[in-house]
């Protein structure tokens, strides 16, 4: 079965203090290739978590992923990854971190030359390819993780809250971008984001988890990211049933955020 | 007594500099840190003031050339110097009948370095006769008075006064002349005043120190030149360091990356880091004795700990997202050990290189001073051993000015091979 299956994971690990905590609890869904979900909810419900064990950097104790067939068992250049800050390599220009990827396996400039020149310019870089990684600001960087995430040519690839730690302005920005580069590649996209406009812009599916332990609460199928892809973005939050969803997901989360805060308050 | 004037004249230097500047020299720049009103409590206003700079290392020639004599200073600034020419006293002498009488002794008192020559003086007449005493500069000399005269003291007389001012076994005296008291035996001890420069044995003027370069330089201290000297210790720094950072970096290298290593040599590194190398200098002598050998393997051993323990740091200061990133790309280990973790351990491999050179040239200069054929250390150890202060000097300042070189070349190269260093 092509396509990424995530099959009745569950993830509980020991504390130092004998207690054991269960992170994720029988979580399982499938998405097909070319699919965009993102995933919503309050902390501490194992959307990290989640996205990790899908990357390959943490085995779940119980369920497994299956990739076009086959099992996951560690990270691998078909899954890419896009974090939220910090993953850049410093001692490399702008081009060197986009064409990582290529260069590692072995191949030549001849052959990922142009196809990064491409990304470059694509995501805007194309005037910064000799600059180094600290002389870019924070939204160039996301989009030098972006173009190295894509350069490599993976078949998912798995955003953690990749916009998180930028303004609001160029987050906006970086969201039509991203639009544009999952209808141009493609792609299949995992995106974990605490924002919850940017959930509904961006997923074509929406994930909403709730925690202790970490579940899939509701699953949506939104328009507003096919929307997106060819209108300002602006005017897709106009759309109709935009703020109807929005608030539905956002007394959702207000309540379990309550229910875990509440409580502590309640007691009082 | 005189450390304390140095003290209070480098004090009003520091001030009175300070206040000249304050109200002479006025702000010319306007660039960003110079318009910050508060800069008391931030630290980034704080710059390092050039004329402060500039000064205070004049200020130290200059006092340093002012309390030897040294001719680099003009006359006027100099301290106080010791008395040097020819000074004169009378001594009166009561013998045991009663009777008095005057003589007068003649002083020559010689400048530092140059030699004491007896003179002669007509004896006069009386009782007491005159005497001559030749004695060098900012010390004190036993003068045995009645040698000529003819009422000595076996014969019962005594002093009793100097210039015609009472002196006695517990009556000392100060004149213009000097500082005179009677010894057990009642001989005069004479001291001509002492000024306030320090005697070259001590510390010798600038250029003295400077000639001692110059001299050693063209011909050489115990059968080595200045230069071969120097060059034996940075030759003894550079190998000990370069096998120390040889086994030194992979090992850090393993122990970040594998349980074993980390496990096995922990306890090792652990233990080795805490001791001085200094305190190793003994037994690489019982074991390899005082050649090169020796020297290196001391140095090596100084250095070993240090980058091991910085390339641990390294690759423990990796961020794992990168790390998480580069196999997401597809990178292999071996890959990910070349593109990401050695390269990010480099900012902390370079500050542990600064470090372990400053530890190795410490060290070697003191595994030198315990026991060596050549090197800055043993020049000065030997040279001290003579009371040739200038070389002592000039190898302490020599070795200061290497140690800071060492130190400068590290962190141009470091600015040059790790841009990013604090950027990330």
């Amino acid at each position: 079965m092509s396509g990424l299956s995530i099959e009745n994971i569950s993830m509980r690990f020991d504390l130092p203090n004998g207690s054991s905590v269960q992170a994720l609890k029988n979580v399982s869904l499938h998405l097909k290739p070319g699919e965009l979900m993102s995933v919503l909810g309050p902390s501490g419900c194992g959307k990290t978590t989640l996205l990790n064990i899908v990357a390959g950097f943490l085995a779940p104790t119980e369920g497994e992923i299956r990739m076009n067939g086959h099992t996951v068992t560690g990270p691998d250049a078909e899954r890419g990854m896009v974090f939220q800050q910090g993953a850049l390599f410093e001692w490399m220009d702008v081009r060197g971190n986009v064409s990582f990827g290529p260069r590692m396996k072995g191949e030549n400039e001849a052959h990922w030359g142009a196809n990064v020149d491409h990304l470059l310019d694509v995501t805007g870089l194309g005037d910064f390819k000799d600059k180094a990684i600290y002389e870019l600001s924070g939204g160039m960087q996301q989009r030098v993780a972006l173009a190295r995430c894509l350069a490599n040519d993976p078949d998912v690839i798995l955003m953690d809250e990749p916009l998180g730690a930028l303004d609001a302005l160029t987050r906006e920005k970086m969201q039509g971008l991203v639009l544009k580069l999952w209808k141009e590649t493609g792609k299949t996209i995992i995106l974990i984001t605490h924002s919850v406009e940017e959930a509904l812009l961006l997923g074509e599916r929406l994930l909403v988890m709730a925690p202790r332990p970490g579940r899939i609460h509701k699953e949506y199928q939104l328009p507003f990211a096919d929307m997106g892809v060819n209108a300002d973005l602006r005017e897709v939050k106009q759309a109709q049933g935009y703020n109807d969803t929005r608030e539905e997901i956002l007394e959702m989360i207000w309540d379990m955020e309550e229910e875990i805060m509440g409580r502590t308050e309640d007691q009082k | 007594m005189i450390g304390l004037i140095i003290l209070l004249v480098y004090v009003a230097i520091f001030i009175v500099s300070f206040l000249i500047v304050r109200f002479l020299v006025q702000k010319t720049t306007t660039d960003y840190t110079a318009l910050k009103t508060v800069t008391f409590g931030d630290e980034s206003a704080v710059t390092s003031n050039r004329v402060a700079s500039v000064v205070s290392v004049l200020t130290i020639f200059l006092i340093w050339g002012s309390f030897t004599g040294s001719v680099l200073i003009p006359r006027f600034l100099h301290a106080p110097g010791p008395f040097v020419g020819e000074t004169s006293f009378t001594y009166t002498i009561e013998t045991p009948e009663g009777a008095r009488d005057d003589a007068t002794i003649f002083v020559r008192v010689m400048g530092f370095g140059e030699e004491t020559v007896k003179f002669e003086v007509p004896p006069g007449d009386g009782i007491a006769k005159d005497d001559a005493v030749a004695m060098p500069a900012s010390r004190s000399t036993t003068i045995i008075y009645d040698k000529n005269d003819e009422v000595t003291r076996k014969d019962g007389a005594r002093l009793v006064a100097i210039d015609g001012e009472t002196i006695g076994p517990d009556i000392a005296l100060n004149t213009d002349v000097g500082r005179f008291a009677l010894t057990e035996k009642g001989a005069i001890t004479f001291a001509p005043p002492k000024g306030l420069q320090m005697e070259p044995i001590w510390l010798p003027p600038p250029e003295a120190v400077v000639g001692r370069v110059i001299e050693i330089a063209n011909d050489g201290y115990r059968d080595s030149t200045l230069w071969k000297h120097l060059g034996y210790s940075l030759f003894r720094v550079i190998a000990g360091f370069f096998f120390g950072a040889l086994l030194g970096i992979p090992l850090g290298y393993a122990m970040g990356l594998s349980n074993w290593f980390r496990g096995w040599f922990e306890p090792i590194v652990e233990f080795m880091r805490p001791v001085p190398p200094l305190a190793l200098i003994p037994l690489v002598i019982i074991w390899f004795g005082i050649g090169e050998t020796g020297k290196i393997i001391l140095l090596f051993l100084a250095s070993l700990w240090i980058m091991a323990i910085s390339a641990r740091a390294g690759v423990s200061g990796v961020n794992i997202t990168k790390v998480h990133a580069a196999y997401s790309l597809g990178a292999s280990k071996i890959q990910i050990l070349r593109n990401v973790i050695i390269p990010n351990s480099l900012p902390e491999i370079f500050t542990g290189a600064r470090v372990a050179m400053g530890v190795c040239w410490g060290t070697v200069v003191a595994a030198e001073l315990v026991a060596a054929s050549e090197g800055a250390g043993m020049m000065i150890m030997v040279a001290s051993k003579f009371q040739l202060t200038d070389i002592v000097l000039m190898g302490i300042i020599l070795i200061g000015v290497i140690g800071f070189g060492i130190d400068i070349l590290m962190r141009r190269l470091e600015n040059l091979l790790v841009p990013w260093k604090g950027r990330s």
